[in-house]
């Protein structure tokens, strides 16, 4: 009963087993996305799908902004990025500045004329989040030039 | 359909773990979309652009000049601005490629290969203003929904192609014909193949105009993919939504055409005037017709400082939609006083035309040069923005550039 040897075979019997299990389930899951996603792990520079081929790349942040989307960073951004990156760029948002009214008329005619589903539970996050970070300012009639870079005109 | 779930649940909880957060998928998200596109080609290699353009957005692809790119009397590729709706096309077989006409005042319905458009009708090359109809929707407060450009969505190339004209008249309009709206093969952002991502068009008596072509030369050749290879409508001076890239069939209508963006409140402003964030019903948007007075100083760039006793040699662009030009004037007081341009005749009719002064500053200090440019009608560019209109167009007021004199 007490025989190492034995333990230790068994041991190394079963820890084999899950490998090999662990392979076969991530190869079964490549290929069944695959299957779905025929563009996947195709390396073509005009796939339009997703790859994440490096984590910290598609993770980093910079001065509190998603450098991969250019969203602000929130805790809520994974619900933002997942309801309004599929069909659009992240530039459409950032660049746009409404009220969570203005947002929430915007998602409205996203659901009505653009497949947009319906988010849920999400919806509220998401447009609190919106109306955070890209609510609009006065800018009154026409605003002063600026960002001016300055330089020598020659002749 | 409980395994694709399962799969697309992972394969979002992954992008979730990633960014470390407890995110739960939502179950009403449908099948088939992805959550993110994370491809980055690079778009300036990708459609041969200059690298000083501006990228407003990647999905899909809007890309806008600055003022100073536009110096060129001809627009050249690298710098023209590139407005997509959907997905550009891909694949796209040149020698297969055919134009059908059809519609409810088509005599009848007809196809022609590119080849035999190219063969059967005369070609003509214009110069042709295109300007976006969202063009300087940044000014606008409260801000409007949209691609936020600000002066860059302008070009005037030469475009090459066939009186849209000669090919209607060979299938034959009807008397009751009032509009064209034309179809293409770009796809809709969702994926969705039975969402058109735009199909507008013009009314009839601007589809019968001369310079309203079927174009498939930009600048003398293939026009680039991103501006509509191998064949597009052109139809300057109006909104360039209307200008229809890649087009593979043009419905002659006996109304008003209906498709994807041609009803309110896309490419429409208030019928009557209304005040900054008035809400304004559908039916009392009007379509957008031919684009307003407009100018753009393109040299110097702004920023350029100068020795008092030098002098500053000016120039630039200015078009009116359907009209000519009259008057191109500069300020350099805010608006205070004007001084005449010289300005040129247009090319030909709808294109552009060039302006240019020599200022003179009196004192040394901080300058702006405004640029404002009057029609044949006696209307100018207002030096504030113009009514405010739910989304954004027609920001036709006065472009200026900075200077220090020294």
């Amino acid at each position: 009963m007490n025989n190492p040897e034995f333990f230790k075979k068994i041991k190394s019997v079963y820890n084999t087993v899950v490998l090999f299990f662990i392979l076969i389930m991530v190869f079964a899951a490549g290929l069944m996305y695959k299957v779905i996603n025929p563009s996947f792990l195709s390396f073509n520079r005009e796939t339009t799908q997703e790859s994440y081929s490096n984590v910290e790349d598609f993770n980093a942040m910079e001065d509190g902004i998603h450098v991969k989307t250019g969203f602000k960073n929130d805790k809520d951004l994974p619900l933002v990025i997942a309801s309004c990156t599929p069909c659009h760029s992240a530039k459409l948002v950032t660049q746009n500045r409404a009220t969570k009214d203005g947002w929430i008329s915007i998602i409205r005619w996203m659901q009505d004329t653009q497949n947009l589903w319906d988010l849920g539970e999400h919806e509220a996050p998401i447009i609190s989040y919106l109306a955070k970070y890209y609510g609009p300012e006065d800018k009154g009639r026409r605003e002063v030039l600026t960002n001016i870079e300055w330089y020598d005109l020659e002749d | 359909m409980q395994r694709r779930k399962f799969i697309r649940n992972t394969v979002l909880g992954t992008t979730a773990s990633i960014l470390a957060t407890d995110f739960v998928f939502s179950e009403t998200m449908p099948k088939g979309y992805e959550p993110l596109e994370f491809q980055d080609p690079d778009p300036y290699r990708l459609f041969e652009k200059d690298e000083g353009m501006t990228i407003l957005n990647d999905k899909p692809w809007n890309i806008e000049a600055k003022a100073h790119l536009l110096d060129d009397k001809i627009t050249p590729n690298k710098y023209m601005f590139i407005r997509n709706n959907g997905i550009i096309p891909k694949n796209i077989e040149a020698s297969k490629w055919g134009l059908t006409i059809d519609g409810e005042s088509a005599r009848k319905t007809k196809s022609f290969t590119l080849q035999e458009l190219k063969t059967k009708f005369k070609q003509y090359t214009y110069l042709l203003t295109l300007e976006c109809g969202g063009n300087g929707r940044s000014e606008f407060n409260p801000p409007a929904k949209g691609n936020q450009w600000t002066v860059g969505a302008v070009s005037c190339a030469a475009w090459t192609g066939v009186r849209l004209k000669d090919v209607l008249e060979d299938v034959g309009v009807k008397s009751d014909a009032v509009y064209i709206g034309y179809h293409a093969v770009d796809t809709h952002l969702s994926g969705d193949p039975d969402k058109e991502p735009i199909s507008r068009g013009v009314p009839i008596y601007k589809a019968l105009q001369e310079e309203t072509l079927l174009a498939f030369k930009m600048n003398g050749k293939d026009i680039p993919l991103a501006h509509g290879y191998p064949l597009r409508l052109v139809a300057g001076g109006w909104p360039a939504s209307a200008s229809g890239k890649w087009i593979n069939r043009i419905s002659i209508r006996n109304i008003e055409h209906d498709g994807t963006k041609m009803k309110a409140p896309a490419y429409r402003v208030p019928c009557k005037p209304v005040a900054p964030g008035e809400k304004v019903k559908d039916e009392d948007m009007c379509i957008i017709e031919s684009m307003p007075v407009k100018s753009l100083i393109t040299f110097p760039k702004s920023g350029a400082m100068l020795k008092q006793e030098k002098g500053l040699h000016i120039r630039g662009h200015a078009w009116a939609g359907e009209l000519e030009v009259k008057a191109v004037e500069y300020s350099i007081d805010f608006g205070a006083t004007w001084k005449s341009c010289n300005l040129g005749k247009p090319k030909n009719r709808l294109a552009w035309q060039h302006f240019g002064a020599e200022i003179i500053f009196p004192k040394k200090g901080y300058y702006e040069v405004w640029a404002r440019a009057t029609d044949v009608n006696n209307r100018s560019q207002p030096m504030l923005v113009p009514g405010w209109n739910p989304k954004g167009y027609l920001n036709n007021a006065c472009h200026r550039i900075a200077v220090k004199i020294k």
